[in-house]
């Protein structure tokens, strides 16, 4: 099976007063149909940055300065702005991260669905419309009378809910949703992950899950992505990923986690996360790292895959002799 | 809409009509002279008018402003006749009341206010949303800018300058009045016609002095909504930029505009008086110009109470009108 | 940056600020053109007054209705004025009501803002109260019964400043009470108070330097406002009548019917000189508000 998305060598720069930002730099991710991605990392570690760019909603003074992300055989960095305008929700689409102001306030939920419809589908019969707004509701555990309330009298877990199914009415291939339960306390958050969880199944679509949160991840999803300085840095399935992480960075992040074993020590990542205006060179993690070596400092590693099915960025799996060749 | 609201707001309102009746009521006695008596010894004995005419100012006068009460006895009887809707009998143009004088120019003082108030409103909202819309073209961004060079004339000196340009050096315009001389007031096309023309002039001085304000505080607005999440939101769901700019990011910013409309209410109603003043239109201004010229001050006061009243009433009718604008308004 | 410049100390220094200081007034362009165009009226009623009589700005001074000439460059009027002679003399009173009532209505202002948001309780409810009630009452209309109950014969340039104070402090004291409030709550206060200040340091040296460009900003915002207050009344002719203040001259110019017989020049002159007055007075405010509140910046 072909995968549903792929993005290569995606690049975003931002302009500043005090220099140029890489926030992206050369990217590269392949997903099948209902897979399950998660993406990992730190503030400013360019997830976030990843989804705007996969949307085409990059602003100024941020550029998409080269790359593809390809939607079901569509190359979105290709296509024209009304042509782009059209694909956003109904080939790739997205769920907001502040649930709590991603709704209009001052007009019903139903006129924020219904637009998204008119949209794309002018043509489509209001009732027929109306009707699909209304399954979508449903399809999050969402009343039907939802559909004439305000955002005002709903609450946090349900106007979360209500931007999922904003983002499934056109049945997307790709749904990327940016920290969906940041917002939201424990109780809700399993249960919008569960919804999630379940439409994904409905739709078959593929999800990229970006989030802190590694416990509520390793439930959900089937991949991790850590990205580092806007950089992937490993890539592994969830189960791979949390008994025997390989890059140094996804090691330090897994036992950053909380567990009884070392209860009352809490481990962080020495170190602080670097500014994108002024990386480090070589392995933008190489101050941080503990088994840093000399050719850390000088050449960035390239995402290789090892033992078959994971990828890393790391000079500690390059095949030793590759550099003995060089040197 | 709880009614413990609405009775706070009525009783807001009756706060502020009492204030500023209880002002009327006591400047004129703290003023070493009283203008009034003056001006009533001076009528007096100037004459022209029957005994019984005079008789009828001599009760007007001393149920307002009589001196042969007590104090507390003469509050008590001014408040009442004010809240009685009694502003009393025109000095000057006997026997004439001050609220038959303002009736009577009252419509021509809407009319011009009611519709430069609007389209000063629209055009400054538009064209100052427009200004902090990205996506709009630049051309259309910069025809903001001059509006708002414009802010610092006051209406009353537009007014000045437009009759000079327009009316003097042009002249395409009349130089003022509310209609050409000799003509009597009918309802022919030919009269209306004419009784328009002689508004252009102030209706545009009002709305060019007014529109820079509307520009400014809206595009302050606007960048603040275009951070907003929602608008964001709107454009990942794929919406067309019309869509966007006019349920999402007009919606929004209109709402503190309309507050501010309200608060710019009493501006509307001096620019206007003054502005009407000027022209010489036959509006309340004239007729507070003429009260002016002629020592006429019951009619001054009564004009100042009767625009308090109204403007604060409408305030709080405005306020009651916010639920509609806003639905997380509740009034409570 | 550990390399040492031989940059001579006392050379660096004065250049430095004077050079800053005009970086900043390049980026806020409306503050330098308002204190450019605030300048050149000073200089016009300073060389004025060199070069006039004064009497002149007075009725029965010289020939009436010339149009502008050498002799009288802004022509003179209906009753005899030399508007140029007027103009000097009047753009000087009608800046000072101006500055007069607007000094006292900051001061009182101020006073009222920081005892409010001070003090608190009762105090507070009471003054927010009064301000609330006062400010759907147009005040120009309770400025125009207490000019129309005054005799004209009487009124001064003084008594319009009065005037006009009287009910033109609400504004600043909303705007300073809402300072202090907010300042009462930052942490430099706080810390004072519990290193055991007393309250007098804590308003005197820690709250009002802080406060001084709100108070600025503030000042200049009410000189704007009791000059229009002040040029509204003598427009409707409740002005000082014997006195060049620029309303008046409008006034009077419209009274006479001056467009109507062709006396353009009467009304045209004070207009522009108004314009250009309140002109430079809105741009500074609105430089003083970009340097008051730096958030502004962002927003262009």
């Amino acid at each position: 099976m072909p995968p549903v998305l792929q993005v290569r060598d995606l690049q975003v720069t931002y302009y500043t007063d005090s220099g140029r930002a890489r926030a992206l730099d050369g990217v590269s991710l392949d997903l099948n149909p209902g897979e399950k991605l998660g993406l990992v990392g730190e503030s400013g570690s360019g997830k976030s940055t990843m989804a705007l760019a996969m949307m085409r909603m990059i602003k100024p003074p941020g550029r998409i300065e080269g790359g593809k992300v390809v939607v079901g055989g569509t190359d979105l960095t290709a296509l024209s702005e009304e042509a782009m305008r059209k694909a956003r929700l109904s080939k790739i689409a997205y769920i907001p991260q502040g649930a709590m102001n991603s709704l209009n306030p001052v007009i019903r939920i139903g006129a924020q669905m219904m637009d998204a419809i008119r949209a794309h589908n002018p043509e489509e019969p209001r009732a027929e419309a109306e009707e699909r707004c209304m399954r979508a509701l449903e399809s999050v555990d969402l009343k039907r009378s939802v559909f004439k309330m305000y955002a005002h009298e709903l609450s946090g877990g349900m106007k979360q809910r209500v931007c999922i199914a904003i983002g499934i009415l056109l049945r997307p291939q790709v749904i990327i949703a940016d920290e969906p339960t940041s917002a939201l306390d424990v109780v809700t958050q399993r249960q919008v992950m569960e919804t999630i969880d379940r439409i994904q199944h409905e739709l078959g679509c593929a999800i990229i899950l970006i989030g802190h949160d590694m416990g509520l991840m390793a439930q959900f999803v089937d991949k991790v992505a850590v990205m580092y300085a806007g950089r992937l840095v490993e890539v592994s399935r969830v189960r791979d990923m949390f008994t025997d992480p390989k890059h140094p960075y996804a090691q330090a992040l897994i036992r950053s986690l909380p567990s009884l074993e070392n209860k009352g020590v809490f481990q962080g990542i020495p170190g602080l996360a670097p500014s994108l205006l002024r990386l480090p060179s070589g392995c933008a993690y190489h101050p941080r790292c503990q088994h840093a070596m000399e050719i850390c400092s000088r050449a960035v590693p390239p995402l290789e895959t090892i033992n078959g099915s994971r990828q890393v960025a790391c000079h500690l799996y390059v095949e030793k002799d590759l550099y003995a060749e060089k040197a | 809409m709880k009614p413990v609201f609405l009775i706070k707001r009525f009783l807001f309102l009756i706060l502020v009509i009492w204030s500023a009746a209880t002002i009327t009521f006591f400047i004129p006695r703290l003023s070493p002279r009283n203008p009034i008596r003056e001006r009533f010894v001076e009528l007096a004995r100037m004459g022209g008018f029957s005994p019984a005419d005079l008789e009828q100012i001599v009760a007007s006068y001393s149920q307002r402003f009589g001196l042969d009460k007590p104090l507390y006895q003469q509050y008590f009887d001014y408040m009442s006749a004010v809240f009685r809707f009694d502003f009393g009998v025109s000095l000057n143009k006997f026997p004439k009341t001050t609220v038959e004088l303002i009736m009577e120019a009252l419509p021509w003082t809407i009319g011009l206010l009611l519709a430069t108030t609007i389209i000063a409103f629209v055009l400054g909202n538009l064209l100052g949303a427009v200004a902090a819309w990205p996506k709009a073209p630049n051309w259309l961004r910069a025809t903001a800018t001059p509006f708002v060079l414009l802010m610092g004339v006051p209406p009353v000196i537009m007014g000045v300058l437009l009759l000079f340009f327009i009316g003097f050096r042009l002249k395409l315009l009349p130089l003022g009045g509310a209609y050409s001389i000799g003509t009597v007031p009918t309802f022919t096309l030919e009269f209306v016609l004419d009784a328009a023309r002689h508004q252009i002039l102030p209706a545009l001085a009002l709305i060019l002095g007014s529109v820079g304000g509307w520009v400014l505080s809206m595009r302050g607005m606007g960048v603040t909504i275009q951070g907003e999440d929602y608008v964001t939101f709107a454009e990942h769901k794929g919406l067309g930029p019309f869509t966007i700019f006019r349920d999402y990011y007009l919606r929004n910013a209109l709402l503190p505009q309309a507050t501010g409309l309200v608060l710019a209410l009493g501006a509307v109603v001096t620019n206007g008086i003054v502005v009407e003043s000027i022209f010489g239109l036959p509006g309340v201004g004239r007729v507070l110009d003429q009260a002016i010229r002629s020592n006429d001050f019951i009619v001054i006061y009564g004009i100042v109470l009767f625009i308090t009243i109204a403007v604060a009433t409408l305030m709080v009718a405005v306020e009651l009108l916010y639920p509609l604008l806003d639905p997380r308004i509740k009034l409570d | 940056m550990a390399t040492v410049t031989a940059v001579p100390q006392p050379q660096f220094r004065q250049p430095g600020r004077a050079r800053l200081l005009i970086g900043y007034l390049r980026r806020n362009l409306s503050l330098l053109i308002g204190l450019v165009m605030l300048a050149g009226l000073v200089l016009f009623t300073l060389i004025g007054l060199l070069t006039i009589d004064p009497k002149d700005a007075y009725p029965l001074s010289v020939p009436t209705r010339r149009p502008p000439s050498l002799e009288y460059p802004f022509g003179t009027d209906f009753f005899g004025r030399d508007l140029y002679a007027a103009m000097v003399v009047g753009l000087w009173q009608t800046a000072l009501i101006g500055v007069l009532a607007g000094a006292i209505g900051t001061f009182i202002g101020t006073v009222l803002g920081f005892v409010s948001a001070y003090f608190g309780g009762w105090v507070d409810n009471t003054i927010k109260g009064i301000c609330q009630i006062l400010t759907p009452i147009p005040v120009l209309l309770i400025q125009i019964v207490i000019a129309g109950s005054l005799d004209k014969r009487y009124v001064t340039i003084y008594t319009m400043a009065l005037i006009v104070v009287l009910l033109a402090w609400m504004g600043p004291t909303l705007v300073i009470r809402s300072q202090v409030l907010s300042m009462k709550e930052r942490q430099f206060v706080a810390v004072a108070k519990l290193s055991g200040v007393s309250e007098w340091e804590i308003i005197f040296k820690e709250i009002l330097p802080n406060l001084l460009p709100f108070i600025a900003a503030a000042f200049v915002a009410q000189v704007f406002s009791a000059m229009i207050a002040s040029f509204y009344l003598a427009v409707l002719g409740l002005g000082p009548l014997r006195e060049p203040l620029l309303g008046n001259i409008i006034w009077a110019a419209q009274s006479q019917g001056a467009f109507f017989n062709g006396w353009w020049w009467w009304p045209i002159i004070p207009s522009v000189a108004i314009v250009l007055i309140l002109g430079s007075l809105a741009l500074i405010n609105m430089g003083l508000d970009e340097l008051a509140n730096p958030r502004v910046r962002r927003t262009e």
